[in-house]
């Protein structure tokens, strides 16, 4: 493959017109644990995958779905240091438009910032992408907004959508699945069975995690509680 | 004479019902000589939004200058206009930014904001913000201005009276003023129209 020749710079497109280190990036995030959201009606869900690499590793310290604003949450697939390096400038990102402007950050806006920093580590030296994609779920003035951003700093706002290992059969689900007056639990149990399509082993609340956002406008994460209660409904 | 003294100016902002009134005096002088008779200080923002800048001419022309940069990018990014609390915070925060070079300007901001709810605020030139709910000052005159306001001021005033208690007080307050005056401009603004008028006063 001619292209290869090219994969060695981020900064040197390759005759087919591809930056080949971003399509490498695409495939640590290919190859990273199942994410998904989805957009209801009155709030956005997103879920992922919590598999550890042993049952020695102290579940409830590790955390994949954080929070960018308080009405602004996220979920990646791919490398977790980098989600977290992303997720920290754009939480600062989020506090300078406070400070400026004494208002939330629409999410269109935090949305568009974090690409843009993930475009700008495509385009300078010494630097290589970030192997993360992200889905970022918030609720705003604009109504709920679900938003995959990737590698190369594109992002695109999703009704459903999902990333990482079993990416092709969950999104086939979620075509199926998904309806425009869907309200946000509907939209969890559709996440879990999502989830469960693909999951290798028996799903429970310590090997998944799901973050809500509703009207309240307040993002949590779920607790392995309510996580159970609500497998328990779609068993 | 102090730096804000240097060109003489009249502001003043007034909430009434579902409506607001923003004037100025036309004044520009340079310590006591009179150099323009027609000089504007009071801008658009948006359609529901002004900004009087009074102090330093220079300063109130450059503050309005990147304000305007500020908005229109705003517009661009955000696709919509900017709130007026969003606009206050906005000026206060380019104030501070000089915090020891200061602009020498104080701006007196009037919209309106959310279900067409007045909103007025003034800052001094360091960017503190001064909320109000019936009427704000600034300028050389601004002594005078207090009192004439806070006489003749009621709330919940229709348009036409919101317009005549304005001009009287802004008019009065000038005229105890030599460095404010020769002539005002009052802009009034409802959520469905905005008048603009030229007020005739004593030339001097």
């Amino acid at each position: 493959m001619g292209d290869s020749q090219y994969s060695f710079s981020l900064t040197t497109f390759s005759p087919s017109g591809k930056l080949v280190q971003i399509e490498h990036a695409l495939t640590a995030v290919g190859s990273g644990q199942t994410s998904l959201g989805i957009k209801a009606s009155n709030g956005v869900v997103i879920a992922t995958e919590k598999k550890l690499p042993s049952i020695l590793v102290d579940e409830t310290s590790v955390q994949k779905i954080q929070l960018m604003t308080t009405n602004i949450g996220v979920v990646y697939s791919g490398m977790g240091p980098d989600s977290r390096v992303l997720v920290r400038k754009s939480r600062k990102q989020a506090q300078q438009y406070f400070r400026l402007y004494k208002e939330a950050i629409p999410v269109t806006q935090l949305v568009r910032e974090t690409a843009a920093v993930m475009q700008e580590f495509t385009q300078s030296g010494g630097v290589r992408p970030f192997g993360v994609s992200l889905l970022i779920a918030g609720y705003d003035d604009n109504g709920p907004q679900l938003y995959q951003v990737d590698p190369s700093g594109s992002y695109f706002s999703w009704k459903a959508s999902a990333m990482g290992k079993n990416v092709s059969n969950a999104k086939t689900f979620l075509e199926k699945r998904y309806t425009d007056d869907m309200e946000l639990d509907d939209a969890v149990h559709t996440a879990i069975l999502t989830l469960k399509e693909g999951f290798q082993g028996q799903i429970s609340s310590k090997n998944i995690e799901i973050g809500i956002i509703g009207a309240d406008r307040k993002f949590r994460v779920l607790t392995p509680a309510e996580i159970d209660d609500y497998l328990a409904e779609v068993e | 004479m102090s730096i804000f003294e240097y060109n003489g100016s009249a502001l003043v902002a007034m909430v009434g019902k579902n409506c607001f009134a923003i004037a100025s005096d036309r004044r520009l002088g340079v310590n006591l000589q009179t150099v323009a008779t027609d000089f504007q200080r009071i801008f658009k923002i948006h359609e529901k939004l002004y900004i009087g800048l009074s102090g330093l001419a220079t300063d109130a022309q450059t503050m309005y200058q990147r304000l305007v940069f500020r908005h229109k990018l705003y517009q661009l990014r955000e696709e919509r206009d900017m709130k007026p609390q969003t606009f206050a915070s906005l000026v206060s925060a380019l104030l501070y930014e000089k915090r020891f070079g200061p602009y020498f300007c104080q701006p007196v901001i009037a919209g309106l904001g959310d279900d067409d709810i007045p909103f007025i605020c003034t800052m001094d030139c360091l960017g503190a913000k001064e909320l109000a709910k019936d009427f704000v000052v600034s300028g050389t005159a601004s002594e005078s201005l207090y009192g004439a306001c806070e006489s003749m001021y009621k709330p919940n005033m229709e348009p036409e009276e919101l317009f005549e208690t304005i001009s009287q007080a802004l008019l009065s307050s000038v005229d105890r003023d030599c460095l404010s005056g020769w002539g005002g401009h009052v802009l009034l603004v409802t959520p469905t129209e905005v008048q603009e008028r030229t007020l005739k006063a004593r030339m001097d």
